[in-house]
């Protein structure tokens, strides 16, 4: 009896010492130097791994930090600036800022805007649909529908909304990682930049048609009148192909163009209730309370862009 | 027993009600679009301006490039509009909208010019006049006919293969240009072999086409070089590479064309097409087109310009039935469904289908029940049911390394599926992210 | 121009009437025969045993799908029922209520909803029940009724067993088959199935019709009936040419068990049988292989479940090493 126990146990030690050693020669042949900055940096970053920043995860990003000399050129827009200021200062290292960027969907064309001529059967997927035509309605640059970004979105800042047949961008939850631009086979899906109060002044088309193509087809397209590149003090607007763009460097929003635009296609977001006066106090740097509920919102800027406050309902 | 070829394939209803319908011709429409994009390859370049007049047959765009092709005006008059319309492609795309001359008498002349068979061309000339009039495939594909037939010296060819299959479903544009037009066909080979030193064709038509075989067995009598087979009636063989199987038991090489196992293969209409431009200096402005439908109260066959707007050639037959669902360009397999009744003829329309409520609907897709099915009746040995799952996980490498490239888009597994699951929606969509991203590759 | 828009989608845009509703009532279809058999046989618990396992299959499947995934509800596609007729065909036409219902909870939730339903399923759910319950009750499962004597009441007393149990226990008592060839029924009894067993099994003649009629309505092709017995005969002919007093003819192996139900309805089983013809060949093969090595040097006296949910396991790597020649591949047949 005792010599089987004791059998066992010295059976067991050998054995684990055996398997100590083996481990310990592993260990020590096949080590692999690894910078302990890679690690330290990853923690840093925000550990979604969507892609955002070119690298096919944080991991890899990190290492590409570490390993690169000059790492201006690279961001990681669901961090932003706080991130790779953070990540300068650790590996001593110099970074750009960026202005923070937000998705917006260049598309009003909501189901009543936009009547639908014909309909589509098959896979319920934009890219898909894109291959076989050029939607269900008249509008060959518009929003397909099927909601290919929102599948996209890793960070549930999108949703369908069922009555406009439109994508929705929750601005607070966006990251500006940039999974819906790539996902969008239309390509009306744009980054533009993000102030604190998240104002912006955009074209919500892409129509090219000519005017009176575009405007059958739907009720708020561009029609490409040249009315808001006129009014521009400060020659933000350019004309391409029946289609005005609004360069959101040199904007100032300050809103002269909403007003002309004849078919309603160009979207402000955000802005308070008009006053006589335009507003021009948005100063840099000033501490402002994000919108509070009660705050008047434009009836179709709510249909695109969900307002800050009230997403904790989507 | 009938050649045919071995692996998958199916037989869905033929339906071919219009078969014993002669050719008609129309009178010539009052606007024609033309679409500048007609052909594989790279769009025409536009060479007229608006308010320009042009005669029949003058060229109004010229070939972008090599893979490309020359486009004809097929009617008399001025150009009104340079503009985008849809076409069958479903987007809108540049097309030239001439308003007809209806005083113009060359409007009305009549085309069908008698039988010619002395070739004077020099080979070279043949294959010039060729390029010049904008000949491509007419089966469908609209292949610049000048590209296939320009042959590397170290290719040898032996066969000449001519195409008159019509596989699909409802069409019987083919059939009938081979009832009404054989003596000419017979010419058109006779000038191909000639310029391009084959020795031997067969002419593939299958047996549902029994008194088009009848026919060119009879002309072909006397003529050893030029030889008839018939075919079991199975789809897709008119896809060459099935036909090419079932003609001389050669199989085309994995990506390769017909021409690497020493075969050129064209369609009837395109050869017909060739006779009349090397014949009589005739470019392709005109086809004949399939206007057909369960519901339509006067299916026929016509000669269209190209160009013609659906909606004329559908009030020819009828006007549009009321439960109309679904307007297609081309037979049920391979057809694509068009936006609206405006979009024009092109040179690859061989048939405009009318499909009612009950058969327009696509069923609701179920689960994969792994029948197994869509791998029995694939052509090219491929599992379609793998291609879409892997499609849909994006697992675009392992699709390629499937052979998803290799696909006929021929819609055989999307027929059979019992599930009505939308195979070749996914395939098709996994073909063309390959393509980018190898473009992309390529680039880099 | 119509009311509705006109509907635009990729081809093809006509479609072959099949429909994996159509194919699952096929096989029931098929299987009546064998019911109607199996009822002359047995009576009352036949059709007791087969309405139970059908309707608690249907019952958890609608339950798992409605309150469990909370998914759209699809009892009525047939793959339901059709399992439910499968799994009572397996049991013994005396087995307790509550045992079927057991089963029926095996196959449908753990065989088939747990790898996500229809289509999903690695093993064929009404074999899954099935060894479940002959692992789990193998006295009950194993006991059953002597055929034409019970046909108005259920059956309690239990009496023969199956030939292929006969042989298996009298070769153990050191008998010959020349000994055991009168125990056992003959052959002709066994083809029209008045012998003990599963219920839906014993007919030879009932399911060869409703095999038949499944390869004349292309819901099965012949590749995996015909191979699968064609292996078993061969196998245990070769056994029976060495020492016919130890080994049964090949014959009696065709007509008794669960052969020829496994090899036409159970390893044909669309969901869980490879995609390919050479495919199904090589899956028949090692079935009609494992049944025969079960039978002849195994515990069980039957092995046809056993074997097709092995090899069920290896569906997945069969389609994968086993592809369709490619067209204009040059190699004959490529293994990649």
């Amino acid at each position: 009896m005792t010599v089987s126990i004791i059998y066992s146990v010295l059976l067991l030690t050998s054995l684990g010492i055996i398997a100590a050693i083996i481990l310990y020669v592993v260990s020590k042949k096949f080590y692999v130097y690894e910078d302990p900055l890679i690690t330290e940096v990853e923690e840093i970053l925000p550990a979604a791994n969507c892609a955002g920043c070119g690298s096919p995860g944080c991991r890899s990003f990190a290492e590409k930090l570490v390993s690169t000399e000059d790492i201006s050129d690279l961001f990681c827009p669901v961090g932003g600036n706080d991130v790779m200021e953070s990540i300068a200062n650790l590996l001593g290292k110099e970074v750009t800022k960026k202005d923070p960027t937000v998705a917006v969907l260049l598309c009003q064309g909501s189901c009543d805007m936009r009547p639908k001529t014909t309909q589509f059967q098959g896979p319920d997927s934009c890219a898909i649909s894109a291959l076989v035509f050029s939607g269900e309605t008249d509008c060959q640059y518009g929003c397909l529908g099927k909601g290919d970004c929102v599948d996209a979105c890793l960070f549930d800042a999108m949703y369908m909304d069922k009555d406009t047949g439109l994508p929705v961008i929750i601005t607070d939850k966006c990251t500006s990682c940039g999974a819906c631009v790539e996902a969008c086979p239309k390509n009306i899906i744009e980054m533009r930049p993000k102030n604190k109060r998240d104002l912006k002044i955009y074209v919500g088309c892409m129509n090219e048609d000519k005017g009176g193509i575009a405007k059958r087809a739907c009720a708020v397209a561009c029609i490409g009148c040249s009315k808001c590149f006129d009014i521009c003090p400060k020659d933000a607007i350019t004309m391409e192909n029946n289609l005005a763009y609004i360069d959101a460097q040199l904007c100032t929003l300050c809103r002269k163009c909403v007003d002309v635009c004849p078919t309603h296609s160009i979207v402000e977001t955000n802005f308070p209730p008009r006053k006589k006066k335009p507003i021009s106090t948005i100063t840099k740097g000033k501490k402002i309370d994000s919108p509070s509920k009660e705050k008047y919102i434009d009836k179709k800027v709510k249909a695109i862009v969900e307002p800050l406050k009230s997403n904790n309902d989507a | 027993m009938l050649k045919t070829f071995p692996k998958g394939g199916i037989h869905p209803p033929e339906n071919k009600i219009t078969a014993s319908k002669p050719i008609k011709r129309l009178d010539p429409p009052k606007v024609v679009y033309v679409p500048i994009s007609q052909h594989i390859g790279i769009p025409s370049k536009i060479i007229v301006e608006r308010k320009e007049k042009v005669t029949i047959g003058q060229i109004i765009a010229k070939s972008g490039g090599y893979v490309s092709s020359n486009i004809h005006s097929p009617v008399a008059g001025t150009v009104t509009k340079l503009d985008k319309i849809f076409d069958s492609s479903g987007y809108k795309k540049q097309c030239i909208v001439i308003r007809t001359d209806l005083k113009d008498q060359s409007n009305f002349e009549l085309i069908d010019s008698p039988l010619k068979t002395d070739i004077q061309l020099s080979k070279k000339d043949i294959l010039q006049h060729i390029t010049d009039y904008g000949i491509v495939g007419l089966g469908g594909a609209t292949f610049p006919s000048h590209v296939k037939l320009n042959i590397k010296k170290d290719k040898h060819i032996d066969c000449l293969i001519i195409n008159g299959v019509e596989c699909e479903p409802y069409l019987t544009a083919d059939h009938r240009l081979m009832l009404e037009k054989a003596e000419e066909i017979l010419v058109g080979i006779e000038i191909l072999m000639f310029a391009l030193h084959i020795d031997k064709a067969i002419i593939g038509i299958e047996n549902n086409k029994k008194n088009a075989i009848a026919n060119f067995k009879e002309l072909t009598k006397n003529n050893d070089k030029i030889q008839v087979a018939a075919l079991k009636i199975k789809y897709p063989q008119g896809s060459e590479k099935q036909l090419v199987r079932a003609l001389l038991k050669r199989e085309v090489p994995k990506n390769g064309l017909p021409l690497d196992v020493g075969v050129i293969v064209h369609n009837v209409g395109t050869i017909f097409a060739i006779y009349e431009a090397v014949q009589y200096n005739k470019p392709l402005t005109e086809r004949v087109v399939t206007v057909t439908g369960k519901t339509i109260k006067d299916p026929s066959n016509f000669w269209v310009k190209i160009g013609t707007p659906v909606i004329d050639l559908i009030n020819e037959v009828g006007g549009l039935p009321e439960d109309t669902r679904k307007i297609l360009n081309g037979g049920p397999m391979m057809g694509k469904a068009i936006k609206n009744t405006d979009v024009p003829v092109a040179k690859g329309t061989s048939g405009i289908l009318v499909i009612s409520k009950e058969e327009a609907e696509r069923k609701k897709c179920t689960n994969c029940i792994r029948c197994n099915e869509c791998v029995f009746v694939c052509p090219m040995g491929l599992e379609p049911y793998l291609l879409m799952n892997l499609t849909e996980k994006k697992m675009y490498e392992t699709a390629l390394n499937e052979d998803i490239t290799t696909c006929i888009e021929c819609g055989s597994c999307s027929y059979v599926c019992p599930s009505h699951r939308p195979l070749l929606d996914y395939i098709r969509f996994g073909k063309s992210i390959i393509k980018t991203l190898e473009i992309a590759k390529d680039k880099k | 121009m119509s009311t509705k828009p006109i509907i635009i989608s990729a081809s093809p845009h006509v479609h072959s009437d099949r429909t994996s509703k159509k194919l699952m009532y096929d096989v029931v279809i098929a299987l009546i025969p064998a019911f109607l058999v199996s009822l002359y046989v047995f009576g009352i618990g036949a059709l007791i045993v087969t309405a139970v396992a059908v309707i608690s299959c249907i019952l958890f499947e609608y339950l798992i799908q409605k309150y469990l995934l909370k998914a759209t509800v699809t009892i009525n596609d047939g793959s339901a029922l059709l399992t439910g007729i499968l799994l009572a065909f397996n049991l013994p036409s005396n087995l307790p209520i509550w045992m079927i219902i057991v089963g029926s909870l095996v196959a449908i939730g753990v065989a088939k909803m747990s790898f996500g339903g229809l289509g999903f399923n690695i093993f064929n759910p009404a074999l899954v029940g099935r060894v479940f319950l002959l692992i789990s009750f193998p006295v009950q499962m194993t006991m059953w009724p002597t055929a034409l004597e019970n046909q108005t009441k259920i059956a309690d007393a239990v009496t023969g067993a199956t030939p292929l149990g006969i042989i298996k226990e009298g070769l153990q008592f050191g008998e010959t088959m020349t000994d055991l060839s009168y125990k056992i029924p003959t052959n002709l009894d066994m083809f029209l199935g008045f012998t003990g067993g599963s219920l839906g099994e014993m007919s030879i003649i009932a399911l060869l019709i409703g095999g038949l009629y499944l390869i004349y309505k292309k819901v099965i092709t012949w590749h995996i009936p015909v191979t699968m017995l064609f292996t078993m005969a061969v196998i245990t002919g070769i056994f029976w040419m060495i020492n016919p007093e130890q080994y049964a003819n090949p014959l009696i192996h065709l007509l008794s068990g669960g052969a020829i139900l496994g090899a036409f309805f159970m390893a044909t089983d669309l969901v869980t049988s490879p995609m390919t013809k050479k495919g199904m060949v090589i899956f028949a093969f090692s079935i009609g292989l494992i049944t025969v090595v079960i039978r002849l040097f195994g515990a069980y006296p039957e092995g046809v479940s056993f074997a097709i949910i092995i090899m069920n396991a290896f569906v997945p790597l069969i389609n994968k090493y086993f592809k369709p020649r490619r067209f204009g591949s040059k190699i004959k047949s490529k293994i990649i």
